[in-house]
């Protein structure tokens, strides 16, 4: 047998993080479930991920044994769970390698944390003595791409209609990345925020984004990243990033529903107005007036999903645990590798990149002329779990002409096995269909 | 097995060979027409269907659209059953086939009114895919009601 030995002083093979996929697999009850007959093969973590029994554990044991309001109370439980939501929020920072816990702000989803600083703009446009990085109106402009999930459209194009302001975006090229050619032509004096996706939920692909923080900073506007499907399978550094803004959320990254953050840089949101006002965002009321807690707790009124967030802390533990390098790299080999195999189905396009470079594992595509839903039912036959439609991003569905694809999306628990699967799945389809 | 009787031969072949598919203008002189394009917003499917009506009988019923094999079946099959028909009848029907994709699969089809419809039984019970089977019967009802002519008052459940 003839091996190829990498020269030394270069990374070696061995050197790459790896983890046991079987035993991960193990920590996740679900993936025990047969649907329709067939053992669940489940290629749909982009929608929403599974959580594994240390994060159910957590959230059960939280209700049973620590349960209180958080924030508010002298009592033993209240201060028990009090300390379990902030610990979470400090397990969450350090995840994130955000500088200080505190820019760490709770909300109920990405769609929630992307409203949030949408909001904080119109709310500052209609105070004189707001922060001018915040305030907007005609003449402004907001910069988005074609390549957004729904929820970093549509909070811009409503503030757009509040404030006057002016919504323009990236285009995308051929090949499902975006097309910078115009940045700066697009990104100018005007432009109060740049709010882009980082990893494309419908094609998977990872943008580079340092032409364009610079640019961004040369010109003195924000940068929001929206890092939903980001945050969950790499290693995510807000410093290095360069970002005034992240939003990510907690079920796509084995935590639970009803749980999102918002990350901003200390001093930003400091200068934010108030978005939702009521209990714990105070710092005092009188009936005339009220006057306003420091971020976080700013950006946090009435009781916040307190279980959710110490199971979002233990989502995290775990992701540490097996390592986000790991994760990154298993699903780069699960991308390489459904790659090459999709490619031999006849008829299949592959819409966003076709090499396992600047992108993540998620995957759509176009069989022949088979409508996705018909694609994802047949398929759902045989126990394979993928998302057809739009994938709230329709704009991308129109510029590559199609109504809807059909998206499968891996994460840590995805086996090549699986991929495999999916190949099977779609020869059925096929033959149904052909 | 269960796929099989959600794709029944007679859907996929209404999807892949459907009758009177294009939209046409009526060729009865002083005929009302009425046109109505719905959405299914969680797939992007589309339909327009047009009716044309001396005010009893629906002289022609045409549509367009794109979207899964269910939905665009099901226009076809509309097209069959209540095409020539008066808008009496077509009201049973257009009933009886909503109470079908409407009944979880516990509702037995009347293939004498239903015709080729009574292949959409299966689909009844797969909820995420009744929308599909009604989109073009709920633009049809919208386009009867523009045309002056009312169908049905059976509101969709699903």
């Amino acid at each position: 047998m003839s091996s190829i030995a990498i020269p030394a002083g270069m990374p070696q093979y061995d050197d790459v993080p790896r983890y046991d996929v079987a035993r991960v697999r193990a920590d996740f009850p679900i993936l025990d479930r047969e649907i329709n007959g067939h053992p669940l093969v489940y290629l749909d973590s982009a929608n929403t991920s599974h959580k594994p029994r240390q994060v159910l554990d957590v959230l059960a044991e939280h209700y049973a044994r620590h349960n209180a309001n958080v924030s508010r109370s002298v009592h033993t439980l209240g201060t028990e769970a009090t300390e379990a939501y902030e610990g979470a929020r400090a397990k969450i920072a350090a995840f994130i390698n955000a500088p200080s816990v505190d820019e760490v702000v709770f909300t109920k989803n990405s769609t929630e944390a992307i409203n949030l600083v949408a909001y904080a703009f119109s709310n500052a446009s209609l105070r004189p003595d707001a922060d001018p990085r915040f305030r907007i109106g005609p003449g402004d402009e907001i910069v988005i791409s074609e390549m957004e999930h729904h929820s970093n459209i549509v909070p811009w194009q409503l503030l757009a209609e509040r404030t006057g302001a002016t919504l323009r975006w990236f285009p995308l090229t051929e090949q499902g990345r975006l097309d910078e050619s115009g940045l700066d032509d697009l990104v100018t004096e005007r432009t109060k925020i740049v709010s882009l996706v980082h990893t494309s939920n419908i094609l998977g692909t990872i943008n580079a984004t340092a032409r364009i923080t610079q640019r961004v900073r040369e010109v003195g506007a924000l940068l929001l990243l929206d890092c939903s499907q980001s945050v969950p399978h790499l290693p995510m550094d807000v410093v290095d990033y360069d970002a005034d803004f992240i939003a990510f959320t907690g079920h796509k990254m084995c935590g639970p529903t009803g749980i999102g953050v918002l990350w901003g840089r200390a001093e930003l949101l400091a200068a934010m107005p108030p978005v939702l006002g009521g209990g714990s965002m105070i710092e005092t009321v009188t009936m005339a007036r009220s006057t306003f807690a420091a971020p976080p707790a700013r950006f946090e009124a009435g009781t916040p999903p307190i279980a959710e967030a110490v199971a979002l802390g233990a989502a995290v533990d775990y992701l540490s645990g097996v390592g986000m390098r790991a994760i990154q790299w298993h699903e780069k080999e699960l991308t390489a590798y459904a790659l090459d195999a999709l490619a031999t189905v006849p008829g299949l396009r592959i819409f966003g990149p076709t090499v396992p470079v600047g992108r993540g594992g998620t995957i759509s595509f176009a069989l022949a002329d088979v409508h996705p839903h018909d694609v994802g039912q047949v398929l759902d036959s045989l126990g394979v779990q993928v998302r057809v439609g739009h994938h709230c991003a329709k704009p991308v569905c129109t510029r590559f002409g199609v109504p809807a694809t059909t998206r499968a999306s891996f994460y840590l628990y995805t086996t090549t096995a699986e991929i495999d699967a999916l190949v099977a799945g779609l020869e059925q389809v096929r033959k149904v269909f052909g | 097995m269960q796929l099989e009787s959600l794709y029944q031969e007679i859907i996929l072949d209404h999807y892949k060979h459907p009758h009177g598919r294009g939209l046409r203008d009526t060729a009865v002189p002083g005929a009302r027409v009425g046109e109505a394009h719905h959405v299914n917003p969680t797939c992007g499917d589309e339909i327009t269907v047009r009716v044309a009506t001396d005010g009893t009988v629906f002289t022609d019923i045409s549509y367009d659209g794109m979207g899964c094999s269910i939905s665009q079946a099901s226009a076809s099959v509309l097209h069959e059953l209540l095409r020539g028909r008066a808008a009496d009848d077509a009201a049973v029907v257009h009933e009886a086939f909503v109470e079908l994709m409407s009944g979880r699969g516990q509702v037995t089809p009347d293939e004498d009114v239903l015709g080729d419809g009574v292949a959409f039984a299966g689909v009844a019970r797969y909820p995420a895919r009744v929308k599909c089977a009604l989109l073009s019967w709920m633009a049809f009802k919208d386009a009867a009601a523009r045309a002056g002519v009312g169908v049905s008052p059976t509101e969709v459940k699903a």
